[in-house]
């Protein structure tokens, strides 16, 4: 299935976990926080949340700014 | 030439932070009036040696999708120096965009301080004032420590502290315009009627302005692209965290009255 992470279109397997879906654009243990179309995700729950296709994934971390 | 400067003793030596009057924020003490903001700086070494230079014990930081081909981290320079991160909601142009952002950033960094912006346009970046106070409510309602960049409008601040506002933060000028503080007399009144902290954000070009923000009663100065796009930004930090306890020492000590004839300061001839 196709699902965009940061904007960008992935092929990933079918139900995919949105903890591996992070984990293709970063390795990092913390400081990084993912939305599923628009919704926070708790990183306690990526694990057990199963993405569907389409789904829009955001991954943000902390730049420089303000 | 013993009287020059003279008062400044009660507090201790004028070039460190002043032990006895700290900044209370959020319920927490802080040594430093001035909080440096990490926008701007050419580089993460040069960031890193402005914020030492500066004193600073809070900065900011902003939310963006992450880039895995950036070199080292923000977050990384920050946590090495004991600096507390505190995240903003730039580039956020609606309530609604704004609580987003401010929950990613708590679940990121572990924090519930925000820095709130939520801007009208990308050409003046001004505060939308609407916007600005629903997500204040929203966030305040949810338990965030709210700290809401805003015009600076006295009305508003009022009603951004009955929302729940640890502080209001209002402009001096446009973000990175550096033309100081366009508006003093709105600043004082802000100070006069507000019961939280008043954190003058944006604006400030040069120590001066700094300076004139705390002798005008505000509890802290937010800046940072005075100090990363300076010449020499390690420089001018030193001159901030100066020009900040400076303002504050005189507002504390409290100005003499304007007049608009001399009066001598030295005793008449007698005879």
């Amino acid at each position: 299935m196709e699902i965009l992470i940061n904007g960008a279109a992935h092929q990933v397997a079918d139900d995919m976990s949105l903890d591996r879906a992070v984990a293709l654009i970063s390795d990092a243990a913390s400081g990084v926080a993912a939305a599923v179309n628009g919704e926070l995700v708790r990183r306690v729950s990526w694990r057990s949340t199963r993405l569907a296709a389409g789904d829009e994934i955001e991954v943000l971390t902390a730049v420089q700014g303000g | 030439m013993s009287d020059v400067g003279g008062g400044a003793g009660r507090a201790g030596d004028p070039a460190d932070p002043i032990p006895d009057d700290p900044l209370v924020l959020g319920g927490q003490k802080f040594g430093s009036r001035l909080i440096m903001g990490t926008g701007g700086a050419p580089s993460l070494d040069v960031l890193g040696r402005a914020l030492m230079a500066s004193g600073t014990e809070i900065t900011t930081v902003a939310m963006r999708r992450i880039d895995p081909s950036s070199p080292g981290s923000v977050l990384d320079v920050i946590a090495q120096r004991g600096i507390t991160v505190l995240p903003n909601t730039a580039g956020c142009f609606t309530a609604a965009e704004a609580v987003r952002t401010a929950r990613l950033a708590a679940e990121a960094l572990g924090t519930n301080w925000v820095k709130l912006e939520v801007i009208a346009d990308e050409v003046t970046l001004l505060p939308d004032p609407i916007e600005l106070l629903d997500a204040a409510e929203r966030l305040a309602a949810e338990g965030f420590t709210v700290l809401p960049y805003c015009n600076d409008d006295p009305v508003l601040a009022r009603r951004l502290e009955q929302a729940g506002c640890a502080a209001v933060m209002p402009l001096g000028a446009p973000i990175g315009s550096g033309l100081g503080i366009r508006n003093p007399h709105n600043i004082e009144l802000m100070v006069q009627a507000a019961s939280v902290p008043v954190i003058l954000d944006a604006g400030i070009g040069t120590a001066s302005d700094a300076a004139l923000a705390m002798e005008l009663g505000c509890s802290a100065v937010l800046l940072a692209t005075a100090v990363t796009r300076a010449r020499d930004p390690e420089l001018m930090a030193a001159a901030m965290k100066s020009a900040v306890i400076a303002g504050r020492l005189a507002y504390r000590a409290g100005r003499i009255p304007r007049r608009f004839c001399a009066v001598a300061s030295s005793p008449p001839v007698s005879g």
